[in-house]
């Protein structure tokens, strides 16, 4: 790990596309929060793997599967290095966090009765709410939410009252992907554990700007979606504790995770296959293992460093701008700025900031509770990773006073 | 005029501007000039969805012509849709139904006709094009 700051000139160099033009201007990258870009190490781990050793895993006696497996094993050793897990079975390879959380919801089902509760956070995105709610439609469950205030905080005082031994599970993001607040999850966990509760965190926000240790955290469940953290798209991982791993039944039926199949009965696979079905983003897998190494190589502690001095910069700088409202104003931030324009649409912005090359996201960022609770139709969104650079900062100023001249 | 006619006219307008920004000025500025909506028409039932602003049609039929008000939160999506009601309002749904819509392109609006993009161009003339199948089936 580094400890000199970050030299972004160089690390700007690593990431081939943000040389690109975008309507003949420099593209001026400010959706990371999305997916964030792939640097070259990476994309040339990918490369090798289609021209040097792509085979199925686990299956093969030839080198070329050995080779693969290996590879795709020693990634599954690198993530759980990266997130301290106990055991690398405990992580399991996924399609993204969406799968991830998926996966433990169905298992859940099993596990749950009526009655029982399930506690989720008021900033939740979208498709993490819905297989909450199927839950709750297949078991009777309850679906209960710990509220936000108006800084986009969690009331944890209300969420300790809501906490019962009828709560079975607490899922929240460890870091809100509208408004970039960093959730109390330490407390969040703790408290749940002492009333026997599971947590899930969804850490798809989290682990591009923080380094999640699972054991110290001692969180039941974490997921991670590799394209936000300079990985390929459709892949990601689950983190889950063995022993609740082994006390959900498996997701999907398919190849790879059983041990023994006849037509009376079928033995499965031990963890982590028996939650990997079928064949899995191989190279994806390998490539998000580069992308740890990649991000580690700078480190953690540099990248977090350099992204709040750009957040300040950009939160300061943006705010000078007259009738700019931030949502999101948490005392625990990442790089994520949501703002609006009072009087201006934020889709509006958008389109103006897209003819000026700047990349920003518009609209609900599927979560529309949070729109609701800001009685907003949505914001402009703005996400840094550590290879933006204040120059950029600059632009987007510019851009968002002009289009504000423009619309107003 | 007819539909074509009403085009040709938007393209000349619109040629008289260098650059994008120029454009989006004009369309913004035609976009004030939207025949709006009434209130009790601006209802979730008459928005067009597909659009990441909300947008609302109503279309009446007078004698055989369809006449369209509109609306939008967003004031670029305002400008696009006050340009193609200029375009089809007080037709016909048959010319409504057989006009073609490329002079988008030609005003250098490209790139909002892709499919994909969130404001819903495409599927806004769906929606007048709709309008016009129900009315000519209602005029048989
Ligand atoms: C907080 C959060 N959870 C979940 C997701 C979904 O991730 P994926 O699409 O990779 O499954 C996202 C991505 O937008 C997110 O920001």
């Amino acid at each position: 790990m580094t400890k000199t700051p970050l030299d972004i000139h160089t690390i700007r160099r690593d990431f081939p596309i943000l040389n690109r033009e975008v309507n003949g201007k420099p593209l001026v990258y400010l959706d990371n929060a999305a997916t964030s870009q792939t640097p070259q190490q990476v994309i040339d781990v990918i490369v090798e793997y289609y021209s040097s050793y792509n085979a199925n895993i686990h299956r093969g006696v030839h080198s070329l599967s050995q080779e693969a497996t290996d590879a795709y094993e020693q990634a599954r050793i690198k993530i759980q290095e990266h997130f301290n897990a106990a055991q690398s079975h405990e992580i399991i390879f996924s399609s993204g966090t969406t799968h991830s959380i998926n996966l433990v919801a169905n298992g859940f089902s099993s596990l749950l009765k009526k009655g029982d509760e399930i506690l989720v956070s008021a900033m939740e995105h979208h498709s993490n709410i819905v297989p909450w709610q199927m839950l709750c439609e297949r078991t009777g469950a309850v679906l209960r939410v710990i509220p936000m205030n108006d800084n986009g905080e969690l009331v944890m005082e209300e969420y300790s009252k809501l906490l019962s031994p009828k709560t079975k599970l607490v899922f929240c993001n460890h870091v809100s992907n509208a408004l970039g607040t960093v959730n109390p999850v330490e407390q969040i966990i703790e408290e749940a554990h002492k009333i026997g509760a599971a947590v899930l965190l969804d850490g798809a926000q989290a682990a591009p700007h923080i380094k999640a240790d699972m054991q110290q955290l001692d969180v039941d469940f974490y997921t991670v979606s590799a394209h936000k953290m300079c990985g390929p798209t459709g892949v990601g991982i689950l983190y889950g504790k063995e022993e609740w791993l082994n006390k959900l039944p498996p997701y999907q039926g398919g190849g790879e995770m059983i041990a023994e199949v006849t037509f009376e009965k079928t033995t499965y696979a031990d963890l982590p296959h028996k939650f990997e079905a079928g064949t899995p983003n191989i190279c994806g897998g390998i490539a998000f293992g580069a992308a740890l190494d990649y991000m580690n190589a700078i480190g953690f502690e540099a990248i977090a460093k350099y992204e709040h001095e750009l957040l300040e910069y950009a939160t300061s700088a943006l705010l000078k701008i007259e009738d700019l409202k931030i949502f999101g104003t948490a005392k625990e931030k990442t790089t994520v700025i949501s703002f609006n324009i009072e009087g201006i649409h934020p889709y509006d912005i958008g389109v103006i900031l897209d003819k000026l090359g700047i990349a920003v996201r518009t609209g609900h960022h599927c979560a529309q509770p949070i729109m609701d609770f800001f009685k907003i139709p949505g914001t402009v969104r703005a996400s840094f990773s550590f290879y933006n650079t204040k120059e950029e900062v600059d632009v987007l100023v510019a851009g968002v006073k002009r289009a504000k001249t423009m619309l107003q | 005029m007819t539909i074509k006619e009403i085009q040709k006219e938007i393209v000349d307008e619109f040629s008289m501007f260098d650059d994008w920004m120029e454009r989006y000025e004009y369309m913004i500025e035609l976009g004030k000039s939207l025949p709006l909506i009434e209130a009790q028409y601006k209802t979730d039932d008459n928005i067009i969805k597909g659009c990441q602003s909300k947008v609302w049609v109503h279309a009446e039929l007078d004698t055989d012509k369809l006449v369209f008000t509109a609306d939008s939160e967003a004031i670029i999506t305002k400008g696009i849709i006050a340009i193609l009601i200029r375009t089809f309002s007080k037709q016909s749904p048959k010319d409504i139904l057989e006009a073609k819509t490329d002079f988008i392109d030609e005003i250098g609006l490209k790139e909002h006709l892709s499919p994909t993009r969130a404001n819903g161009l495409v599927s806004m003339i769906k929606q007048l094009k709709m309008y016009a199948i129900a009315y000519q089936t209602q005029l048989k």
